[in-house]
């Protein structure tokens, strides 16, 4: 799509706000519908949109395959890590209790962690199957 | 009464959208109307007050799939082979006896919202009750997914995970053929 300067423009225009809007519903998810697995597609469709109007090599230079590897195992190590640290501060496994002084602040805390772990592995995980049907294609 | 009328409305698209995806040849236009499909569907869970749940089918069901399934189209043929000019007698056994079935299985579901139902008398009230209190999270949702029920969410995401590299190894192989390609000089 080289020639459709409209369609080249709206996306650059279209791609900060569909990210920003990822980024409320992972953050608001304790208040209102949404959480990190709505997120993290909403923000791996940001970037599924850029790769459809500006092709998938301008994608993969901004955001390498190697990268959301690494990304998608560090969502799943930073959610389970964060029962680990509750198992060893004193308590049961992904109970966010003793992550703060009070139980509700560690709550709090607790779930913000673990819904940015699940937000980084879906979208990750999104745009890596993305890049691998769409890389097909291409020699 | 509003909600009843958009309920029917929403259904009887389901099914007008369902036969047409049956009757379509064209595969591009089949990807289109699932597209929709999960739209509508979308739009029911909202109507039913989840909008969790709608939330995700309009982002997974209406957006992500759509875009997997025409980078999928992309490889593959536009057009579907003829369909068989014989009526399939079997198939359409094996189809009526299991959507009698499970009609005759929706029988014991509880109806929609029932108080009496065991999702509702369980652990539930529970939940609502000192859900704000032990968790913080105003949004219920939030708080079984990521407090009460933490470990199962950890499966799901490790399911995430694990289909993501799954999907790596079978068709993701852009380096192992450049590898392969070596190999053969």
């Amino acid at each position: 799509m080289k020639h459709n300067l409209i369609l080249r423009l709206i996306a650059k225009f279209l791609f900060p706000v569909i990210a920003l809007f990822a980024f409320y519903v992972q953050f608001h998810g304790d208040y209102g519908p949404g959480g990190g697995f709505q997120a993290g597609v909403i923000l791996s469709v940001a970037f599924i949109f850029y790769a459809l109007v500006y092709g998938l090599k301008t994608t993969e230079e901004i955001l390498p395959p190697h990268v959301l590897r690494l990304l998608a195992s560090s969502g799943v190590l930073i959610y389970a890590g964060t029962g680990v640290v509750s198992l060893l501060m004193g308590e049961n496994f992904l109970d966010y209790d003793p992550l703060s002084s009070e139980p509700a602040a560690g709550q709090h805390l607790g779930i913000l962690v673990i819904e940015l772990g699940v937000g980084i592995t879906v979208s990750s995980v999104m745009l890596m199957i993305f890049y691998a049907f769409a890389g097909r294609g291409q020699p | 009464m509003i909600d009843t009328l958009i309920d029917i409305t929403l259904l009887a698209f389901l099914v007008f959208t369902a036969v047409a995806i049956i009757r379509m040849r064209n595969l591009f236009v089949i990807i289109m109307l699932f597209s929709l499909y999960s739209l509508f569907s979308a739009g029911l869970f909202a109507v039913m007050d989840a909008a969790d749940v709608a939330f995700t089918e309009a982002a997974v069901g209406a957006g992500i799939s759509t875009v997997l399934m025409l980078g999928t189209l992309a490889l593959t043929k536009n057009h579907e082979e003829k369909p068989p000019s014989h009526l399939a007698r079997l198939p359409l056994l094996v189809v009526l006896v299991t959507g009698g079935a499970l009609v005759y299985g929706t029988y014991d579901i509880p109806s929609f919202g029932d108080p009496a139902s065991p999702a509702q008398t369980h652990v539930g009230p529970y939940y609502i009750q000192h859900g704000k209190e032990d968790t913080s999270a105003p949004n219920i949702v939030t708080a079984v997914l990521a407090s009460y029920r933490g470990y199962d969410t950890l499966g799901e995401v490790t399911v995430i995970f694990t289909a993501g590299i799954g999907v790596m190894l079978l068709i993701g192989g852009r380096l192992m053929r450049k590898q392969k390609r070596k190999d053969q000089r």
